[in-house]
C-alpha cells in the first residue's frame, strides 16, 4: 500500500539521521585530537583545569552570561567584568577622572558631577566600596548603580542606559562611610557612617569625654527618584546614632521589609594617641567581647520625618538619637566582638553577621527580634539609653566556620558562602528552615582554600530575593605568588569559583592592578538593557535633547562680549568649525555634538596643552568651558581613532594675545 | 454614464487594482543597496524609496565622502518631489482608461505601464551620474565607474549586493495587471465568468 511505503521511507530517513547523530557525538566524546592532548600534557594541567579552562572560555564574538560590577577601591571608579570569562569589559569614572571617558577633564558635564563646578574645594579620588544595583522587589533591575566614597562620604548614582556616571551627593554631615545598600524597591539608598565624628560637624577637641559626648554615627536614607534618576535630597533623612563605628549595613526584605541592619565595632568608643602611649585604636577597640547589631525600623522614621519630628541639620533632616529611641525606631542586639560583615538571606527571615574575630557566622531571626521587641526582651541600655535585645533571645545559630569570618552570600539550594580572612578560605554551608530541613540546617559543608586574604566575596544575584547560583568570586586582597611581580605594589586577585555542584571548584585567577575593588555584584546580562548610541543631540547629564546641540549646516561661532560660543559638530573624519580664533581673557564655551548615528563611531576632542578630553559617543552633546589665558596656536584633535583619516580630524584654536 | 458589460466591470476593476498596486508601492523599497565590510557585521543597507532614502543611508552617504561621492539624499530631488502626485496621476489615468476604448484604452494607462521601467532607467541614470561626478579633491580617488545596479559589486573593502526591492515589484504587478487586458478584444460575458476564476491566478504566477 502506499501508506505503508510512506512509513518505510520514513522509517529509513529517521534510522539515517539517528546514524549520523550517534556518529557525530562519538566523535565529539571520543578522545581529544593529539595535538590538545600534548598541549594539555605540555602544560602539565589537570582534567580540573582543563574542564575550567573550558567553562571559563568564551570563544570570539560570543558573551558572557553575566556582568560583575565591581568597586575599584581607591582607583575610586567601577569596573565591569563578564563573567565566566572574567574579561574587563569596561571602566566607569566615578570618583576621580578616567579621561579615556572623557569623564572630569574639561567637559562641563561631568565636571558638574564631580563638584568640581561649585566652591567646594576639588577631591580628585574616591575610595570606592561597595556597589549597589537598584532593585524592584528585591531582585536586581539593571536601571541604575550605586557606589560609595568611604573618605569623602559621598554616594554616586551611575545610570545603566550609558553607564555613565550621573550624580554623586555629599553628605553634609558625615565624615566616612561604609557602603551603600538600596531597599527592595529602591526607595532608599542608606550609607551608614564608618567613623564617627562630632556632630553637627564642627571642631572639637579630641578626647574621651568630649568624643562620648559630641561625637556621633549616622545613618543616611537617601530618597531615590525613579523617575528623575536621582537621589532627592529634599526628602531624604538621617538618624543619629551612638558614637559607635557602624559598619556593613543590609536592609530588610519580603518579611523584614521595613527595617535594616547594620553592625558597629568599637563600642568602646576608643580614640587612640600611640604618641602619648595610649594603646592603638586596634587594642582599645577590640577590648570588650561583645559590640552591637543595630536593628532599626525604617519606615517607622520615615513616618516620624513624615510627621515633622526631625531637626535640619545642614540641610539634612534628622531623627535625633532620642527621639527614635523613644519611637521603637532603633535597637541593639550583642554580636561576637568587632563582627563585620552583615547580610540578610534571600527570604528575609535571618541576618548573618561574620565574627571576624570570631570563628563564627551569628545568625539572627528576625521573628524573634520582633518577639523579643514585643516582649521587652533588654539585657539593658547602653550609655545613650537605646535598648539592648538579649543576645539568646534573638540569635537562631551560631555556625563555627573558621577564622576570620567576613562577608556571606547566598545561593538558589539553601546554602550561603562566608569568606573567612585568616583561613583564606570560602566556607559553604546551609542555612536552617526552610531553606533545609532540620538535620541538614546550620552544617558547614565545605571549605575552599583561595589565594590569599579573601575580603568580600560575591555570588550570582547572592544578595536578592532569588539568588542565582552557579558563580562566585572571591575578592583577595593579597596575591603573594599568583602573579609575576610587577614591583612592590601587587595586583589583587579575583578568583572565579564554581558553585553550581555540591561542591566549590576554583576555576580562575584575574589580577587586578587598579586599586583595592572591596565589594563587586554579579547580574544577569540580559536585565542590564544599554543603549547602543545616543539620540542625536543627547546631553548626557539630562538624557534630554541638549539645547546647543548642533545640526549640520549650523554650525557657528557667536561672541557675546567676552564669551565665544563655539556651536561645532564632529563626524568622520572633521569638526566644523575646524578653526577657532579668540582673545587672551576670553572665555571660549565650545558644544560639541557628534551627529553620527553609526554604532562605535566614537569621536574624541582634545586641546593641547589643556586639561581637555571629550568622548563623544555617537549623538552625544557636550559643552568644554575654556578661558583663554595663554596666547599661541593650539590643535585641537579626535583622541578616538575613527577613522582611515582619524588624523586628519584636528583644527586650530588661535588665541590672540 | 452609460451601462457597462460585465468585461467593462471587469477591465475597470483591473485597472483600478493597478492604481492601487502603484499607490501602495509608494509606502515600500524600489530598491536595495547593501554593503558588506568586516567593520559591519550585520551589512549596511541603503533602501531606495520613490520619495526619499532610508536605512543606513547616513552612514553610506558618510563612507561615501571619503571616495567624493554625493550624499544618497541628494539624488534625484525632481523625480522624488514627484512621485507622489505623479503615482496618483499615472493611477487616475489608467483607471479613466479602464471606461474608454480605441487608443485612449492604450494611450492612458501608458504611464503606468511603463513605470517600473521608467524608475530603472532613472535610477540607472542616477547611479551613472553618482560614479561620474565625484569630487576631484575626495581623499580618495577612484577612476570613475558605473555602480551595479544589479547583482554584485566591490568597491575599496565594501562587496556590495543590488536588488530590486518590494515597491518595485509591486509596480511591476500593476503594470502586468493593466497589460493583462489589452491583449484581449472587447470580451463576451459568457467567456468572462470563467476566466474572471482563472486569471488572477495566472497573473499571480507570473
Ligand atoms: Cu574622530
Amino acid at each position: 500500500m502506499k501508506q505503508r511505503g510512506i512509513l518505510m521511507g520514513l522509517a529509513v530517513v529517521a534510522a539515517a539521521v539517528l546514524a549520523v547523530s550517534l556518529a557525530g557525538q562519538a566523535q565529539r566524546a571520543g578522545t581529544l585530537p593529539a595535538d590538545v592532548q600534548s598541549l594539555i600534557e605540555a602544560k602539565g594541567l589537570t582534567p580540573d583545569q582543563v574542564r575550567a579552562a573550558i567553562q571559563t572560555y568564551v570563544p570570539p564574538g560570543k558573551y558572557d552570561e553575566y556582568l560583575m560590577f565591581s568597586s575599584a577601591g581607591q582607583g575610586g571608579q567601577v569596573l565591569v567584568f563578564g563573567i565566566p570569562s572574567m574579561r574587563l569589559l569596561r571602566v566607569i569614572g566615578v570618583f576621580a577622572p578616567e579621561p579615556w571617558q572623557g569623564y572630569g577633564v574639561g567637559s562641563e558635564e561631568t565636571e558638574t558631577v564631580l563638584g568640581w563646578r561649585s566652591k567646594d574645594p576639588r577631591l580628585a579620588w574616591g575610595d570606592t566600596h561597595h556597589p549597589a544595583l537598584s532593585e524592584t522587589n528585591g531582585e536586581y533591575d539593571g536601571k541604575w548603580l550605586f557606589i560609595n566614597d568611604k573618605a569623602g562620604s559621598r554616594i554616586a548614582v551611575i545610570d545603566l542606559r550609558d553607564f555613565a556616571t550621573k550624580q554623586i551627593v555629599q553628605n553634609p554631615n558625615a565624615v566616612s562611610n561604609h557602603g551603600a545598600v538600596v531597599s527592595p524597591n529602591t526607595e532608599y539608598v542608606l550609607e551608614v557612617t564608618q567613623y564617627a565624628g562630632p556632630f553637627p560637624f564642627r571642631y572639637v577637641p579630641l578626647t574621651q569625654e568630649n568624643y562620648n559626648r559630641h561625637f556621633r554615627g549616622l545613618a543616611t536614607f537617601w530618597k531615590f527618584d525613579r523617575g528623575k534618576g536621582r537621589i532627592d535630597v529634599s526628602k531624604s533623612f538621617q538618624i543619629e546614632l551612638p558614637p559607635y563605628w557602624q559598619d556593613l549595613a543590609d536592609f530588610g526584605k519580603l518579611e523584614s521589609h521595613g527595617w535594616a541592619f547594620w553592625n558597629s565595632f568599637n563600642s568602646e568608643r576608643a580614640i587612640g594617641g600611640t604618641l602619648e602611649k595610649k594603646p592603638p585604636v586596634e587594642i582599645g577597640a577590640s577590648a570588650r567581647d561583645m559590640d552591637y547589631l543595630h536593628i532599626v525600623n525604617w519606615k517607622r522614621a520615615e513616618e516620624l520625618v513624615a510627621q515633622g519630628k526631625y531637626q535640619v541639620v545642614n540641610g539634612m533632616k534628622v531623627i535625633r538619637l532620642k527621639d527614635a529611641v523613644e519611637a521603637g525606631i532603633l535597637y541593639l542586639a550583642p554580636e561576637p566582638k568587632s563582627p563585620h560583615g552583615l547580610d540578610v538571606a534571600p527570604r528575609g527571615d535571618y541576618i548573618v553577621v561574620g565574627g571576624k574575630l570570631d570563628p563564627n557566622a551569628t545568625v539572627y531571626s528576625f521573628r524573634k527580634i520582633q518577639e523579643a521587641i514585643r516582649n521587652k526582651a533588654f539585657s539593658g541600655r547602653d550609655d545613650y539609653g537605646v535598648p539592648i535585645l538579649k543576645f539568646d533571645a534573638v540569635v537562631a545559630a551560631q555556625v563555627k566556620l573558621g577564622l576570620g569570618p567576613l562577608h556571606t552570600m547566598f545561593d538558589d539550594k539553601g546554602n550561603a558562602y562566608t569568606s573567612l580572612f585568616l583561613d583564606s578560605a570560602v566556607a559553604k554551608w546551609t542555612l536552617g528552615p526552610p531553606y533545609n530541613p532540620p538535620d541538614r540546617a546550620w552544617k558547614l559543608v565545605q571549605k575552599l582554600p583561595v589565594q590569599y586574604n579573601i575580603g568580600h566575596l560575591t555570588a550570582v544575584e547572592g544578595d536578592t530575593v532569588k539568588p542565582g547560583g552557579k558563580y562566585l568570586v572571591a575578592l583577595n586582597k593579597w596575591s603573594v605568588d599568583q602573579y609575576r611581580n610587577v614591583g612592590p605594589l601587587l595586583p589583587q586577585n579575583f578568583q572565579l569559583i564554581d558553585i553550581s555542584g555540591e561542591e566549590m571548584k576554583l576555576l580562575s585567577n584575574t589580577p587586578i592592578g587598579i586599586g583595592e575593588p572591596h565589594l563587586a555584584q554579579i547580574i544577569r546580562m540580559d536585565r542590564v538593557k544599554s543603549w547602543e548610541t545616543y539620540p542625536v543631540g543627547t546631553n548626557p547629564l539630562t538624557m534630554r535633547p541638549d539645547p546647543n546641540a548642533t545640526k549640520p549646516g549650523q554650525q557657528r561661532i557667536v561672541r557675546q562680549g567676552r564669551t565665544v560660543h563655539v556651536y561645532m559638530t564632529a563626524m568622520r573624519s572633521h569638526y566644523v568649525p575646524d578653526r577657532v580664533r579668540v582673545k587672551r581673557g576670553d572665555t571660549v564655551v565650545f558644544h560639541i555634538t557628534n551627529i553620527e548615528r553609526t554604532k562605535d563611531a566614537i569621536h574624541g576632542f582634545a586641546i593641547d596643552r589643556h586639561n581637555v578630553n571629550l568622548s563623544l559617543e555617537p549623538g552625544k552633546t557636550e559643552t568644554v568651558v575654556l578661558r583663554a589665558e595663554r596666547p599661541g596656536v593650539y590643535p585641537f584633535y579626535c583622541t578616538e581613532f575613527c577613522s582611515a583619516l582619524h588624523l586628519e580630524m584636528m583644527g586650530y584654536l588661535e588665541i590672540e594675545p | 454614464m452609460k451601462a457597462k458589460t460585465r468585461g467593462g466591470l471587469r477591465q475597470v476593476g483591473l485597472v483600478l487594482g493597478a492604481a492601487a498596486l502603484l499607490a501602495a508601492s509608494l509606502a515600500v523599497p524600489y530598491w536595495q543597496l547593501t554593503l558588506y565590510a568586516p567593520q559591519y557585521p550585520g551589512g549596511l543597507r541603503a533602501l531606495v524609496y520613490l520619495t526619499h532614502v532610508a536605512g543606513d543611508a547616513q552612514e553610506i552617504s558618510n563612507l561615501n565622502h571619503y571616495i567624493g561621492m554625493k550624499a544618497l539624499d541628494e539624488a534625484a530631488p525632481v523625480e522624488r518631489a514627484l512621485a507622489i502626485p505623479l503615482v496618483l496621476l499615472f493611477g487616475a489615468l489608467a483607471v479613466v482608461s479602464g471606461s474608454r476604448r480605441g487608443p485612449w484604452r492604450w494611450l492612458l494607462r501608458l504611464p503606468l505601464v511603463l513605470f517600473p521601467l521608467g524608475f530603472f532607467a532613472d535610477l540607472s541614470a542616477w547611479l551613472w551620474y553618482y560614479g561620474h561626478s565625484m569630487d576631484p579633491t575626495a581623499p580618495i580617488r577612484l577612476e570613475p565607474f558605473m555602480p551595479v545596479v544589479l547583482g554584485r559589486g566591490v568597491i575599496a573593502q565594501f562587496r556590495t549586493v543590488a536588488q530590486f526591492h518590494v515597491g518595485f515589484y509591486l509596480a511591476l504587478g500593476a503594470s502586468l495587471l493593466a497589460l493583462y487586458d489589452l491583449r484581449r478584444k472587447e470580451p463576451r460575458a459568457a467567456q468572462v465568468r470563467a476566466e474572471s476564476v482563472a486569471r488572477p491566478a495566472e497573473v499571480a504566477a507570473r
